[in-house]
């Protein structure tokens, strides 16, 4: 339904629609569209971009990471250090707020940090909260957070979805009832939620002079619109000022236009090929041959299918984690398009007549088959099949999947514990169970000093794209358009900041 | 006529129960719901938490029955994927299917009906020529591609109507166009052959020689003959603009309960769908029933089926 709809409308809304788009400037309201229903405003109870969004207007973390550069800085903490391997000491900031108006102490730090870390409360994203054990408070602006294991990515994590909730509205409310009506310390204020549907923010006009700057425009209002044809119709008729997520060809035609401002930035999505190099689909299966993963990463033109289909800040991927992310060293073995390559590598293994297997994928079905045509041209033969993301998840987990195509956003978290990880270290979803990565990646996810971490993940990056484990592909991209009226400028991360957007 | 309603009303349940435990199957082949609650970063042991928590682990029909038992006392569970109870909110999103369910059908009945007899008063006029053009035109057109249109004209070319949202009556009206026009030309092509059909019978040819005026040969022997199959027709219609509005609701960004089961079943968000499949299969019912009851009075001789 989707796609038709967007080939369809596409070329009616570019051709038809050039009447003047007028921002709603004068009410000082930025008019946004989300695509997608958000199932709970509270960040710890969902999982989507659209969460994130909110989480950074309405709450703060005890510290703030630089969008451009990843710079650490103080921000609901002003201070902080590591006592030992587990314990981190932080100074709060005095004279903070919560939107309820209630003070911020040690004790919504100790309430937050001891309720989300626990597994019970069901937290959705454990991962973010996980490694946290409990937080004890020294005095009213001094706090501890022990770990459960030396964690050496705290910081990213306290700086991204780990933010602070006021301790007696959350203990009184709970998710639900801060889900419906948000209370935080942050920059915007939600004076109205109608779950999935419709947002709106307030300037928060006692926020304190932390790393985010003051917000200048005044209010924000979020609907939820679905049909990406219907949000472009919108902007034209000077119904929204900005929307985000544009498909690629969309945003060309709307840049050609001229009317409105399209911008566009990378986000830390990867695209890669999982293949079943453990023999978890069945022990002969031809992904256990390292000719023949070799052969699949020399088979594809990740070039082309950045240029001719992702396009904007895209770029082709070689590692199993994303460039910016602390530890993603880029010296590895790199497999540049070569079809002939491949069919001798295939033959070598002892396919000189290819194969056929099963391929899945769950999203983005147009690069899919880009990739599938590929495989085909070399010799493989794909049985394509397109999954539900749960349906797909299920057969990784059981271990039934020879060669997938999958998608890893590493939840904004800039360090690549936050992927490589996550896959390698023989999970569910490790098709490799390679014991040398595992004891590498072991070194560097528990080691405090940078240095022996690049060290380790360096080593463990390097043996996965030796053995070929991944194909890794393409980073994604994303694409903002807004009227003339709004300047924003996009950060790397894929997370809309309205406390940064300002009108012309 | 009572022992006809109870009989009727009997065989309705049946087919209520049956439609909501065919549902409760397919979507548990569909996917493990445990995976899709866990998220993305889950791992196995979150899932199996999940898995117990939510007493997946335990056999289907144990699962049903116990769905079943808590419906029956109207007690529909929390969304698995809102957090919210599942009655507030389809109660929430029913009302604005519900006002475009009535809409559309209004708007299509109140245009095919006498379009259709039009038509078939001169059949093969010009206006016949148009009806039949309309008709063809509204089977063939996509309904996202028509709503896409009369964004493009009306909300963005005029300004006259907003293009998304349910906040005002202006909001409705484009996508009460779209829905009911897609449901027009089968309306309006029975009603015009119904009307062909019984205009040739005996017994209007009787009405016209005895001298009853035309107006009242037309509307009080020949409609209301030839309206019964288009009750039924407009029964089915009228369930199928509750469930099946997904594409006009997601245009007109109308967040209704087409739309929520839609994306609910993407989300497996089991205790939603099961609630929506329930509501939109007993309006199927409660509307062929009552088009039963309808056409049992217009016509004595179906009391007897």
């Amino acid at each position: 339904m989707g796609r038709m709809m967007l080939r369809g409308g596409t070329a009616a809304i570019a051709l038809l629609a050039a009447g003047a788009a007028h921002a709603d400037k004068a009410a000082d309201t930025l008019r946004v569209a989300f695509t997608k229903e958000l199932e709970s405003v509270d960040s710890y109870f969902n999982s989507a971009r659209e969460g994130v969004v909110l989480q950074r207007a309405i709450w703060d973390g005890l510290l703030y990471a630089d969008p451009q550069t990843g710079e650490y800085k103080g921000n609901l903490a002003t201070e902080w250090n590591w006592v030992d391997d587990t314990t981190l000491e932080l100074k709060l900031r005095e004279g903070v707020k919560f939107h309820d108006g209630s003070d911020f102490t040690a004790d919504d730090v100790v309430y937050t940090v001891n309720f989300v870390a626990d597994e019970a409360n069901g937290a959705v994203t454990q991962r973010n909260v996980n490694w946290m054990d409990h937080a004890e408070k020294l005095d009213d602006y001094t706090v501890r957070i022990i770990t459960k294991e030396p964690f050496p990515a705290a910081l990213e994590y306290l700086s991204g979805p780990v933010s602070m909730y006021p301790s007696d509205y959350y203990e009184e409310a709970g998710p639900s009832g801060m889900g419906l009506k948000p209370v935080g310390t942050g920059p915007y204020k939600a004076v109205s939620v109608e779950p999935g549907k419709h947002f709106v923010l307030e300037r928060n006009e006692d926020y304190f002079d932390g790393p985010k700057g003051q917000p200048t425009i005044g209010k924000v209002d979020i609907r939820t619109i679905p049909d990406v044809n219907t949000q472009m119709a919108e902007i034209f008729s000077g119904q929204l000022d900005l929307i985000w997520q544009v498909p690629s060809d969309q945003a060309e035609r709307l840049a050609e236009m001229g009317q409105f401002t399209v911008a566009n930035e990378s986000t830390m999505r990867v695209g890669y090929l999982s293949m079943d190099a453990a023999g978890r689909s069945n022990p002969d299966n031809p992904f256990t041959k390292l000719e023949v993963r070799q052969a699949v990463n020399y088979a594809i033109d990740r070039q082309t299918i950045v240029k001719e289909l992702l396009k904007g800040k895209s770029t082709t991927i070689d590692t199993a984690c994303f460039p910016s992310q602390f530890g993603c060293v880029q010296d590895v073995t790199e497999y540049p398009y070569d079809p002939e390559k491949a069919r001798e590598l295939l033959a070598e293994a002892g396919y000189p007549d290819g194969f056929t297997t099963e391929f899945y994928a769950y999203r983005d079905r147009e690069y899919a088959e880009a990739i599938s045509s590929y495989l085909n041209a070399v010799g493989i033969t794909t049985d394509f099949k397109m999954l539900q993301y749960s349906a797909l998840r299920d057969l990784n987990m059981k271990g039934e999947v020879p060669i997938s195509f999958q998608t890893w956003g590493s939840f904004s978290i800039n360090d690549a514990s936050a992927m490589v990880s996550q896959f390698f270290k023989h999970g569910e979803l490790d098709d490799a169970r390679d014991d040398e990565v595992l004891a590498e990646l072991d070194i560097a996810d528990s080691s405090i000093d940078p240095e022996t971490r690049t060290e380790h993940y360096g080593i463990a990056l390097q043996r996965i794209a030796d053995q070929a484990y991944w194909a890794p592909l393409f980073s994604y991209n994303t694409n903002y358009v807004f009227t003339k009226e709004v300047a924003y400028t996009p950060t790397p991360d894929e997370v809309l900041r309205f406390h940064t957007a300002t009108w012309n | 006529m009572l022992r006809f309603i109870l009989k009727r009303l009997g065989l309705a349940l049946l087919v209520a129960l049956t439609v909501s435990f065919i549902s409760f199957s397919l979507l548990f082949l569909a996917g493990d719901p445990a995976i899709a609650i866990a998220g993305e970063s889950a791992n196995a042991k979150d899932i199996q938490a999940i898995r117990e928590l939510y007493g997946f682990d335990r056999p289907m029909l144990v699962q049903y029955a116990d769905w079943l038992w808590n419906a029956l006392r109207f007690d529909f569970g929390q969304s698995y994927y809102f957090k919210l109870p599942v009655a507030d909110l389809i109660a929430e999103r029913l009302s604005v299917t519900m006002t475009l369910g009535v809409c559309g059908i209004l708007f299509a009945l109140l245009t095919a009906v006498p379009l259709g007899v039009i038509a078939a008063i001169r059949p093969n006029s010009l206006i016949d020529r148009i009806a039949l053009f309309l008709s063809v035109a509204g089977q063939a057109m996509p309904s996202f591609w028509f709503g896409l249109i009369l964004i493009v004209v009306f909300a963005i070319q005029l300004g006259w109507l907003p293009a998304s949202g349910a906040s005002s009556w202006q909001h409705f009206i484009m996508p009460t166009v779209v829905l009911g026009y897609y449901a027009m030309p089968a309306i309006m092509r029975l009603t015009r052959a119904g009307m062909l059909e019984v205009l040739s019978a005996d017994y209007i040819r009787t009405a016209r020689a005895k001298g009853a005026p035309e107006g009242r040969v037309l509307f009080k022997h020949a409609l209301r003959n030839a309206i019964i199959p288009v009750v039924s027709l407009a029964a089915v219609q009228m369930g199928f603009m509750l469930g099946g509005s997904i594409v006009v609701e997601s245009i007109f960004a109308l967040h209704g309960a087409g739309y929520l089961a839609w994306e609910s079943i993407g989300r497996n968000d089991l205790p939603t769908v099961q609630a929506l499949i329930l509501v939109f299969a007993l309006f199927y019912i409660v509307f062929t029933f009552l088009a039963d009851v309808l056409n049992a009075w217009l016509d004595p001789r179906m009391r007897s089926a």
